[in-house]
């Protein structure tokens, strides 16, 4: 019989002196997230203080209180800015940065795109609820056309950010995406993400029932957590589909993989050269 | 497999950081759990477990835990260690964290 990893391992790595249990609603997905991330740390074998969260603000940036890391909440839409500082000063730490959807994607969309591109070597864990959850339930830019927010009462009109295609797009080292019911696959996911150099981003879809699904007819987190077992489908079960059958479907998987160096380790090899150079 | 591993396996529910969200009892796939009447999930069918981890890798307040039966110790050879790092854990978490959430032990009411 197999061993399992869950609830024995997080134990280590929890501050047993915040309040327990955690903030998160009941049937939120970001429980899931912290463990395995907890659970990809570990497989790494990476000591407690190798490993830097930055976290952003939101419901995702209450991940970082609950971890024994090297932690730092950040300002809104800022939390990339910060992991590149610390990157750039400490380049053999392990950081790890937690957004949510609005935090990447709306006031921090600059940031995402430029550290892409600059291809910082951080890990991006972007938990996308579709909605701002701890705000009160505004629409954020990955709230699907057409569902209901506090703030689009007849329907959202705008279309919705792809953030795989933005992160493909803007160069980044290595882009996937997965969701919060599929735990294992998760799990290989930032554990990949981790240890591959350069920028990584890992998409991760996770239910937020008290914000969006009670707006949008989700019964309780069990039909919000259906929703994702049903429609989240491997990447290549997606190509297969036609354009028609693709409506709500979300393919996941690992879209981009490559093994660039990233810009910390280009710079103080310049900085090694210059030196010598003199 | 499955018919193999039914009966081998211990479920704890942490009632304290259960927040009832009723997710280990919709997906498992034996209906180990059911939500009880205080709204928060309980262990009635222990022996149906088959040991596939599902409701403690998704429970979002590490609320359950999975592990092997310590009679069957002989089994699986893994288990003395199980067993120590589990007292060396509990006893950690015991005196860290609130009271009664890693010694609790959810019982069947009959």
């Amino acid at each position: 019989m197999n061993e399992i990893q869950g609830t024995q391992l997080i134990h280590k790595y929890l501050r047993h002196n915040k309040k327990f249990p955690h903030v998160f609603c009941p049937g939120c997905g970001h429980g899931i997230v912290l463990g395995s991330l907890v659970r990809s740390i570990d497989a790494l074998g990476l000591a407690k203080d190798d490993v830097c969260i930055v976290a952003g603000i939101g419901c995702s940036g209450r991940l970082a209180v609950y971890v024994d890391f090297n932690t730092v909440h950040t300002t809104h839409g800022r939390a990339l800015t910060f992991a590149t500082g610390i990157k750039m000063a400490r380049p053999e730490m392990n950081v790890i940065v937690v957004m949510g959807d609005g935090d990447s994607m709306a006031i921090g969309g600059n940031h995402l795109i430029h550290a892409a591109r600059r291809n910082i070597g951080v890990t991006a864990l972007i938990l996308n609820n579709n909605i701002y959850g701890m705000t009160g339930g505004q629409c954020s830019p990955t709230t699907p056309s057409g569902s209901f927010s506090m703030t689009s009462p007849y329907g959202q009109m705008e279309q919705s950010f792809d953030c795989v295609e933005l992160c493909r797009a803007a160069k980044a080292n290595y882009v996937a995406r997965g969701s919060v019911f599929h735990v294992n696959e998760l799990d290989k996911m930032v554990t990949e993400a981790i240890s591959n150099p350069g920028f990584g981003v890992v998409e991760i879809m996770t239910p937020c029932f008290t914000q969006f699904g009670r707006k949008n007819k989700y019964k309780s987190p069990v039909e919000m957590f259906n929703y994702l077992k049903k429609n989240v489908i491997s990447q290549e079960r997606y190509n297969d589909l036609s354009e028609s059958d693709r409506d709500g479907k979300i393919p996941s998987g690992v879209f981009v993989k490559k093994s660039e160096p990233g810009i910390e380790e280009k710079y103080y090899a310049m900085a090694r050269q210059v030196q010598e150079g003199i | 497999m499955s018919v193999k591993r039914k009966g081998k396996s211990k479920v704890t529910i942490f009632p304290d950081w259960c927040k009832g969200c009723g997710i280990c009892a919709a997906f498992c796939p034996s209906k180990v759990m059911e939500l009880s009447e205080q709204g928060k999930a309980v262990v009635v069918r222990e022996e149906e477990c088959v040991h596939c981890g599902f409701c403690e890798l998704h429970c979002p307040d590490f609320a359950i835990m999975v592990q092997p039966k310590e009679d069957k110790e002989e089994i699986n050879p893994k288990l003395s260690t199980n067993k120590s790092l589990d007292n060396k854990e509990q006893s950690s978490s015991a005196t860290e964290s609130s009271s009664g959430t890693s010694s609790s032990q959810v019982k069947e009411d009959n």
